[in-house]
């Protein structure tokens, strides 16, 4: 069967962390990049914890460095677009090997640099101890609006289908002779992309049909919600918490 | 006799555009039976039973489940009753997992919790899929996913069972497991389908359709063994097999 794109982010594991309810995993995340975000850009140490902690969850889970690193690629185009702040931005400049760079536009290079790593990592190690359906759930425990989360399911089930149905499409290009070299040969992709457009919105009927037929009145039914327990939220919440404490010292030492 | 389960009385549709694809259908199906529709492609097939769960509503005639009317009021009930699987399981599989998915219409009949559970659990039982509960549908083969489609429409106890074309698109062990499963179930079933064959083995009695007409209603193996009928209605049994007398 066609491998998921979306599952390549959940790697299977016994861990502690693999088996903690979505919901509490979700809200330690959400708050821990809070912190992240809320920390001044002086305070290196308090990075270094952060990265830290979450190279230590990372490990723990047995996500791996070549897993993780792999995922940190779609990073790639924010660093990029932060690599030319110390030499656009304006203010006192600071001569680096002969060139001349911007101070500010170097602090907002490391805080773009250091904030979005570390978001990024946390979603890493949230995505791969959370299979997608849990994730689901956890954010109906969090009393995400269902409209939200039900838009979400059916975007993450159709992923593959459509792709599949590009794939297939690809093939039979192919098949009947397409070579594509060229951006010029790039035509019957723009064709082939409208007509996954035009098919998708067919199926949407179809889909409706059949929830139609399965008694769907407007709303989607909530799914069923194993409550937390409390000790788990503690335990949980205890690395945000964490976090912002080392926010509270940082803002604290400036 | 009994109430029927489907009673459709002159039936007639026309699209918006004026294609007239139903002419005053009559079709009566009782408990407990097992029917198969058949016709060529465009005969009104679909839109026929697109009417039985009131997706489409009768511009002339009546539709009639258990001896409920079909009418905008009671479409809802009209649904419960009826369970419509339909060609493409992609279609039918639409929650993140099979147990999700399965729960989905009878969430919406307002089960909960225990209740819910057992439906679920002896539904999946039912269509031999309880092993794939937790996973998602689109990590399943096809075969399987004809099954919890079935089983997603079976969780609502229809009246009726609906199912267009289940054979398509099986490997032949799948479309034998299939005809097994199916055959065990005590529910009345209407079968649209082109595979013949499959016809013949699952229903007892059947109906041809073209042109929006129902134009022949009859033991299934009398209608395959009428070469005339099947001709001139573009219905073909695969080649080198024929109905023995007596079958």
């Amino acid at each position: 069967m066609a491998g998921g794109h979306v599952h390549a982010l959940y790697r299977h594991g016994e861990s502690a962390l693999h088996g903690l309810l979505p919901q509490t995993k979700i809200a330690a995340a959400f708050l821990f990049v809070f912190a992240v975000v809320a920390t001044p850009r002086e305070a290196f140490w308090a990075f270094g914890s952060y990265a830290f902690i979450l190279i230590g969850l990372a490990a723990y889970a047995g996500l791996g460095i070549k897993f993780v690193a792999t995922r940190m690629i779609v990073e790639i185009p924010f660093v990029i677009a932060s690599l030319a702040f110390p030499f656009i931005a304006g203010g006192d400049k600071v001569t680096v090997l002969g060139i001349q760079l911007s101070q500010s536009g170097l602090w907002d290079m490391w805080n773009v640099l250091a904030k979005a790593t570390l978001g990024l990592l946390t979603s890493i190690v949230l995505a791969g101890t959370t299979e997608i359906p849990n994730m689901l759930k956890g954010l109906d425990a969090l009393r995400v609006p269902r409209v939200i989360t039900a838009i979400m399911g059916f975007m993450i089930r159709y992923l593959d289908v459509v792709l599949g149905e590009f794939r297939r499409m690809r093939v039979a290009m192919r098949s009947r002779g397409h070579d594509p070299k060229w951006l010029g040969h790039a035509r019957p992709y723009a064709a082939s992309a409208g007509a996954i457009f035009v098919r998708s919105y067919e199926r949407g009927e179809r889909v409706y049909l059949a929830m139609a037929s399965r008694g769907y009145a407007g709303h989607m039914p909530r799914s069923t919600i194993e409550p937390a327990p409390a000790t788990q939220w503690l335990g949980v919440l205890a690395v945000p918490m964490f976090a912002w404490l080392i926010v509270a010292l940082a803002w604290w030492s400036l | 006799m009994s109430v029927p389960t489907i009673a459709v009385e002159g039936l007639g549709f026309s699209y918006p555009d004026g294609t007239v694809a139903l002419h005053s259908i009559d079709l009566h199906i009782h408990p407990g039976e097992r029917v198969a529709l058949l016709g060529p492609n465009g005969a009104g097939k679909t839109t026929l039973i697109l009417h039985l769960n009131g997706i489409h509503m009768p511009q002339h005639g009546s539709v009639a489940v258990s001896g409920l009317e079909l009418s905008r009021d009671n479409v809802m009930e009209i649904r419960r009753r009826v369970g419509i699987v339909f060609q493409d399981p992609d279609d039918q599989l639409f929650m993140p997992t099979v147990r999700a998915d399965v729960e989905f219409g009878p969430r919406n009949l307002g089960l909960e919790g225990d209740e819910l559970d057992e439906r679920v659990d002896a539904t999946l039982e039912t269509m031999e899929v309880a092993d794939l509960a937790e996973r998602p549908p689109n990590h399943l083969s096809f075969g399987q996913k004809r099954r919890v489609a079935i089983a997603g429409v079976l969780a609502m106890e229809p009246a009726i069972l609906v199912l267009d074309e289940p054979t398509s698109n099986l490997d032949p062990a799948s479309r034998r497991e299939l005809a097994t499963t199916l055959r065990a179930l005590d529910t009345t079933l209407l079968v649209v389908t082109h595979d013949l064959p499959f016809a013949l083995e699952m229903c007892p009695r059947t109906l041809v359709m073209d042109e929006g007409r129902i134009v022949a209603n009859a033991e299934t193996a009398e209608i395959l063994r009428n070469d005339e009928l099947l001709k001139q209605h573009r219905l073909e049994l695969p080649y080198g097999l024929s109905i023995a007398v007596g079958d």
